[in-house]
């Protein structure tokens, strides 16, 4: 069974699931190596969890307009919102505390607040909440054909943005104070990598889950760096290893009742990466 | 008329408590090679950094005659010490062609044409045969020879060198004073710190004396003297020199 659903054997819509997760994990992967080569993945992680109370406001504003608080783009949308603002917060923080520490705070009231909304959301018995805490852990089981084709666009579309800009994003990274002489501009660039890690978690919510997201920008990215000696063959190689584990992932989800996406995904890529170790660790003596 | 290379005045920058420059002022004519000298903390690395609005300094600062920010893409700098992650995964080719992000731009193709021009700036600094070394793997003098081909690989017509003879050979300090007198004679203008005295004279034809504010600019046959060199350092300069 899950040497079918590895074949896309496994039915129309579970092969064009695995397809769409393929290409958010290539998505991660190429958007963390950028995100670790500025050592700001901990950031992600912060932004991640900062996606629930969203999710749980959206699912009430949904609700209270009348729908069942279940429609994948409103979801987005909410945790879009209070994504970019725990980024902010964490930002705001930084001026006085450390970054790591603003990190840390921001990462837990957040996602603390979440917990708190989804479980008053329980309580409620309001909409149709049931299934609703994937957004954790994700489920590729029973995914729409929208949602699949949602996803498989919106990663084509990172790694496309993160493609054109490999160059002064690698050169930012690099050495901000010539980047800047050259004409690039370093905090945009910075917004503009922070803008497409978001549109990762986002799109990643259904398949890895917010809580496990950053193992899929992290992992295959500190892999990849074993390996390459560019950049560009970092973020090559990382969005082929996230491309690999997502696909492996989803299939493996989908044809196995009740195995969560996210963790399957990032075993996989934990996998990958011990692997390298062993075998780099000989490499190098 | 006021197409001269650099023209500051009245360069004052703070950090905090510490007033790193007071109203230093100076003028670097084209095609000319100015040595900018002074003791340790005397603002030399903060004279470039203001210039080039890398630190938020007072006073004005025109570049061919107009701000300063409109002819970055004619300026060429390499720092004293470049704040890179050396673990970064980049090799030495890399590195050199980023000095050409301003002809390749965001999209276009990195070609023969600059993979030969990069490669030709590693030759003028002795670095060709390590294109494809890693960065970290590079000593230090390697490592600033690197960022001296990046910075020659802008095409600039104003280069601004913070100590690039630091930690440098003789033989490879002999060869980049022959790459920047060949900058010179193409009508590029030099403007480096420096902090052997005894080479100033055979290496440079203007001299900046600085200590927080200028002290005396000029030729070297006219400023470089014991007297200013006592006001820029103080006495005891002299007494090593004896
Ligand atoms: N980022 C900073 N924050 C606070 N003070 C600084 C900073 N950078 C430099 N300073 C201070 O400003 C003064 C000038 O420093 P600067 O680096 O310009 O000196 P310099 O002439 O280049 O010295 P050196 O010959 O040692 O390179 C020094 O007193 C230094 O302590
Ligand atoms: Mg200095």
């Amino acid at each position: 069974m899950i040497i079918d659903a590895l074949l896309l054997q496994a039915g129309y819509n579970a092969a064009l699931v695995s397809l769409g997760a393929a290409l958010l994990g290539a998505a991660a992967g190429a958007a963390g190596a950028f995100l670790t080569l500025r050592r700001r993945a901990l950031m992600s992680d912060a932004m991640a969890h900062a996606t629930l109370p969203g999710i749980g406001l959206a699912f009430l504003a949904m609700v209270a307009l009348g729908g069942d608080g279940r429609f994948l783009p409103g979801l987005m949308l909410g945790a879009g919102l209070t994504a970019a603002a725990g980024l902010w917060a964490v930002q705001r923080l930084s001026r006085q505390l450390a970054e790591d520490a603003a990190t840390g705070a921001v990462l837990a009231s957040f996602y603390g607040a979440g917990i708190v909304i989804l479980t008053l959301i329980q309580g409620l018995g309001v909409g149709r909440p049931a299934g609703l805490e994937t957004v954790l852990l994700g489920s590729t089981a029973g995914m729409l054909r929208a949602d699949a084709l949602v996803i498989g666009f919106g990663g084509a579309a990172v790694v496309a943005a993160l493609w054109a800009l490999r160059r002064p994003l690698a050169m930012v990274a690099f050495d901000p104070i010539h980047a800047r002489l050259m004409g690039i501009n370093p905090r945009q660039m910075d917004a503009l990598l922070m803008a497409l890690v978001l549109a990762v978690v986002l799109v990643g919510l259904n398949v890895t889950g917010l809580i496990l997201i950053v193992a899929l920008l992290v992992t295959p990215a500190v892999t990849a760096r074993l390996w390459a000696t560019t950049v560009s063959g970092t973020a090559g190689l990382s969005a082929a290893l996230g491309a690999a584990c997502g696909y492996g992932g989803a299939a493996i989800s989908a044809a196995v009742p009740d195995l969560p996406t996210g963790p399957v995904i990032v075993l996989l890529a934990a996998g990958a990466f011990a692997l390298t170790l062993v075998i780099r660790g000989h490499a190098d003596g | 008329m006021s197409q001269i290379p650099l023209d500051v005045r009245d360069l004052t920058l703070r950090y905090g408590d510490v007033l790193a420059l007071d109203g230093a002022t100076a003028r670097f004519p084209k095609a000319s090679m100015t040595a900018i000298v002074g003791p340790n903390g005397a603002g030399k690395s903060s004279f470039l950094k203001s210039v080039l609005g890398l630190e938020a300094a007072s006073g004005e600062v025109r570049a061919f005659g107009g701000p300063v920010a409109d002819a970055m893409a004619r300026i060429a700098y390499v720092p004293q010490r470049a704040a890179v992650d050396w673990s970064f995964p980049v090799r030495v080719i890399d590195v050199v062609l980023m000095g050409c992000y301003r002809q390749t731009g965001l999209l276009g193709r990195i070609d023969r044409r600059f993979q030969a021009q990069a490669m030709a700036c590693l030759a003028r600094v002795g670095m060709q045969d390590f294109a494809r070394r890693q960065i970290g793997a590079l000593s230090g003098g390697q490592q600033q020879r690197v960022f001296l081909a990046r910075a020659l690989a802008q095409g600039a017509e104003l280069y601004l060198l913070d100590e690039p003879f630091a930690g440098v050979d003789a033989a490879t300090e002999a060869a980049i004073i022959n790459v920047l007198k060949g900058l010179q004679a193409e009508g590029a203008t030099v403007i480096a710190v420096h902090h052997d005295l005894s080479t100033v004279a055979g290496y440079f034809d203007r001299v900046l004396l600085l200590n927080r504010h200028t002290i005396a600019e000029g030729p070297v046959a006219e400023i470089f003297t014991r007297d200013a060199l006592a006001r820029a350092y103080g006495p005891s300069l002299m007494l090593a020199a004896e």
